[in-house]
């Protein structure tokens, strides 16, 4: 790589990404919409606030995770298998700039998905929330980019869109039922537990668990934060791995 | 009529996909400024010649020298154009937006979309969304993509399938002011009717090129009447006496 990263191209990508959805305006009302639907139905089923109080804010980090892993893991997989990525590859973009590019571009998305959802859910749906929600957004946004990243590590691994869509379950669902939003993790047996400490999705979780509970931004907060953003910056990193200027 | 040192230079190239050769020991050269033509069946390698040229392929053995510099090398990224022969251009923007992308990765000139877009005669075609575009279309939309930035050498897979004999007149002409600029294309067909049009033509069979020449030398060399006799002699001469 000439180098490793230019600030032009990366941005360039990013409004490029952006465009193709703008052209895509189905997917931009599923990406809002579904998540804000999810949560109107999660607080009428339940209908009891302290449960939705509860459950509300883990699944408003639950809903960008997941759904950004998709997107991202298509997205990309169509780049690989199209050949722009190929074309990319000729020109002076770096790994970085691709990959930041579209970090940017899901960040940016996921603050417009999380904001609705939250508005929503702190007015018609009464959700009550301990801590600030300015670190209720951090955290979900982180939750969006960890998705996105994973995303774009496992289209690595899917020849089709058949087997990157079913990726979703293969790399998310385990997660979900291992990080505490069903059972509690303390009350799971400790081989569960020890695999669920390694697994992102934990500390997503958690975090908006606190975000929920605590009024301050406590230093366990912060650690789940780190451990996040750990997990995102690692999941860039073997992306990055996976984009190759020259295949066989 | 060309500058000493040729565009493209490679000597024994060998390349595998999938544990078979697919490039057997190949060697050529290309001159500055003139059109080159890879003309073969499909399968015989044509392709994976011109990844091995913008530096995407990997490769077995032997040296692949592009515009002085190894390809693939970072200096050669804006000097080098290529568009494959599956479209590689995203189906979910205008025309416009996916040059003004491309311009932007290439630092090239803010001009250059509507330069390219009228080269290849789609300016009428600017602001729909490539996915809606015809196959003739769309194989121009990728082939404006290469031109952008105005790349010294340009690698072109099969640029003119589903084009119509104006249109294709027309590209020809296109490529034509390019080589009198100095550009250098190196340009793919399975149709021998194009391959008339080059300056130099490989012909190629199975990974390997049977006949290196200006299609003149070699209707000459095999006392043929046309190219497509050219070519089916040569396969005969191989069989004949093998390597």
């Amino acid at each position: 790589m000439s180098t490793v990263l230019s600030p032009t191209i990366t941005v360039a990508t990013t409004r490029r990404i952006l465009s193709q959805l703008r052209h895509d305006r189905r997917t931009l009302g599923l990406l809002v919409g579904v998540p804000s639907l999810l949560m109107i139905l999660l607080r009428y089923v339940f209908d009891e606030p302290p449960v939705f109080d509860r459950i509300g804010p883990m699944l408003l980090g639950l809903f960008p995770f997941v759904i950004m892993f998709v997107v991202a893991s298509v997205g990309t997989l169509r780049e690989r298998t199209g050949g722009t990525l190929e074309r990319l590859m000729t020109t002076p973009t770096g790994k970085l700039d691709f990959l930041l590019g579209y970090a940017l571009a899901f960040g940016l998305l996921s603050l417009v998905q999380v904001g609705v959802v939250l508005v929503i859910s702190l007015t018609w749906l009464g959700l009550d929330l301990n801590g600030s929600v300015g670190s209720l957004v951090l955290v979900a946004v982180l939750d969006a980019l960890l998705g996105m990243a994973l995303g774009l590590f496992a289209s690595a691994f899917a020849r089709t869109e058949f087997q990157a869509v079913q990726f979703m379950p293969a790399f998310v669902l385990p997660q979900v039922l291992l990080c505490g939003l069903l059972i509690p993790r303390d009350s799971m047996a400790t081989w569960l537990r020890v695999i669920s400490d390694v697994l992102p999705l934990s500390y997503a979780v958690d975090a908006m668990q606190r975000v929920s509970r605590e009024a301050s931004f406590s230093g366990a907060l912060l650690k789940d934060v780190l451990v996040i953003a750990g997990f995102t910056l690692g999941a860039l990193a073997l992306g990055a791995a996976t984009l190759r200027r020259r295949t066989a | 009529m060309m500058s000493s040192a040729p565009a493209v230079r490679v000597a024994g190239l060998r390349v595998d996909r999938g544990g078979k050769p697919v490039l057997r020991d190949v060697s050529f050269e290309a001159p500055r400024g003139s059109v080159l033509g890879l003309i073969g069946p499909s399968g015989c390698g044509k392709t994976t010649l011109m990844r091995c040229l913008v530096g995407v392929q990997i490769v077995r053995g032997g040296t692949v020298t592009v515009l002085g510099e190894p390809a693939g090398s970072p200096g050669l990224r804006r000097r080098v154009g290529y568009s494959t022969q599956t479209p590689a251009v995203y189906a979910d923007l205008s025309v416009r937006e996916n040059m003004r992308y491309f311009a932007a990765v290439l630092g090239a000139p803010r001009t250059d979309p509507d330069r390219v877009i009228e080269e290849v005669g789609l300016g009428d075609h600017r602001d729909q969304v490539v996915g809606t575009l015809s196959g003739g279309q769309l194989n121009r939309a990728n082939l404006a993509a290469a031109l952008l930035g105005g790349p010294e050498l340009l690698v072109l897979d099969e640029p003119t399938v589903g084009l119509d004999p104006l249109l294709r007149e027309e590209l020809w002409a296109l490529f034509r002011r390019l080589t009198d600029r100095g550009t250098t294309l190196v340009v793919s067909s399975h149709v021998m009717d194009e391959a008339v049009r080059t300056d130099r033509l490989l012909l190629m069979r199975e990974g390997e090129i049977l006949a290196d020449g200006s299609p003149s030398e070699l209707t000459e060399r095999t006392g043929t009447a046309d190219l497509e006799a050219a070519f089916l002699r040569l396969i005969h001469e191989r069989a004949e006496s093998p390597a």
